[in-house]
């Protein structure tokens, strides 16, 4: 059970693992594996903890529905499972700023949070306008071959390709 | 009844537990819960995102249409436009740059430790998902749809059997990932 407590697997290992995992998850449940709109269903849940019960009516809550479900689980699920396997392998630590992110900006922890809410809102927004994000379409639906997912696959690389080059070549 | 009943409910429920615990566990061992992995993936100096991402498709494909031709599975494409997919797919993908994690490596980085995940990246993604449920009566009928082809596949694009068209996907992601490794990427 050695390999438990390995800080790295080869990229291989993890991706047939995640491959075979959606086997069973379509088996099983009868859902691909997909993350992005449980943070939509979290946000609307919020929001209904301010302003009651007419927040399920705007369109998009009526859409996809205000309800702990599967996914929104399957995200629980895996803050726990990357918990487990960074104790087990003492890969866990508390960080504010990630070491490639410091080399280039410094060590300031309320920079990187603000550029990472930042971020966070054009995941969260773009994630919603096309409809899924890296799992939903980058792994689940380009397995399926679906046309919408190839298409948001390759937008995701080519927009992050590019603003990652202009952040650390042209600004860092 | 009503125990059985309440089991009906609950049981989905744990089953996406399980899964997402070794999801975030796998993640995890493969470095993908980490900003400077990501952020290296589209630097493109370190192709451990892709390597895992090409894998886990080239295996989980041949499975599901494996499984899909024994009549065990069905499939489940989302419906798209060039509007959605292109226009969202870039905005997700400056995000993507700009935060360093994905909504499910995000999970994941919270799990192992990431505190400008919890505070930055959360907070944010909650935000931006909060906007376009607000933004989302104006857009639905408009940009959304433009130039709108449902849940298309890649074999039912092109009117032919699925293995036409999953035999050399899978040997082009074989060959990407080879060329990879020849690289030395």
């Amino acid at each position: 059970m050695e390999f438990l407590t390995e800080v790295r697997w080869s990229p291989y290992a993890v991706g047939v693992g995640i491959g075979i995992l959606s086997w069973f998850t379509f088996l099983i449940s009868r859902k691909p594996l997909a993350c992005s709109t449980s943070f939509a269903r979290t946000s609307g849940m919020i929001e209904k903890l301010f302003l009651g019960k007419k927040v399920d009516l705007k369109p998009y809550y009526q859409k996809i529905g205000l309800a702990v479900d599967w996914q929104w689980m399957l995200v629980v699920g895996v803050i726990i499972g990357s918990l487990i396997s960074a104790l087990l392998s003492g890969d866990f630590r508390w960080q504010w700023v990630p070491s490639l992110w410091k080399t280039a900006f410094g060590g300031n922890p309320y920079l990187r949070v603000i550029v990472a809410l930042v971020g966070g809102v054009c995941i969260g927004f773009g994630a919603r306008w096309a409809g899924g994000c890296t799992s939903g379409h980058g792994i689940s639906g380009t397995l399926q071959l679906a046309v919408s997912s190839w298409i948001s696959a390759i937008c995701f690389f080519i927009g992050g390709i590019l603003t990652a080059h202009i952040i650390f070549i042209l600004i860092g | 009844m009503q125990t059985s009943v309440r089991k009906k409910e609950i049981s989905p429920l744990l089953w996406g537990l399980a899964f997402g615990i070794v999801f975030g566990f796998l993640l995890q061992k493969g470095g993908a819960t980490s900003y400077d992995v990501i952020i290296g993936q589209l630097l493109l100096t370190d192709f451990t995102v892709l390597k895992i991402m090409l894998s886990a498709v080239l295996v989980g494909m041949m499975g599901i249409y494996a499984m899909k031709a024994l009549g065990w599975v069905e499939l489940y494409p989302k419906s798209g436009s060039a509007g959605k997919n292109i226009i969202g797919g870039l905005i997700f993908g400056v995000g993507f740059a700009v935060l360093g994690y994905c909504p499910g490596t995000i999970a994941g980085a919270i799990g192992n430790g990431a505190l400008d995940a919890v505070v930055g990246g959360l907070a944010g993604i909650l935000i931006g998902s909060g906007l376009f449920a607000a933004l989302y009566p104006r857009l639905r009928q408009g940009i959304l749809k433009k130039g709108d082809f449902g849940d298309l596949t890649f074999p039912r694009l092109f009117k032919v059997n699925d293995w036409v068209i999953v035999i050399p996907a899978a040997t082009l992601i074989f060959i990407m990932l080879y060329w990879l490794e020849r690289a030395g990427l």
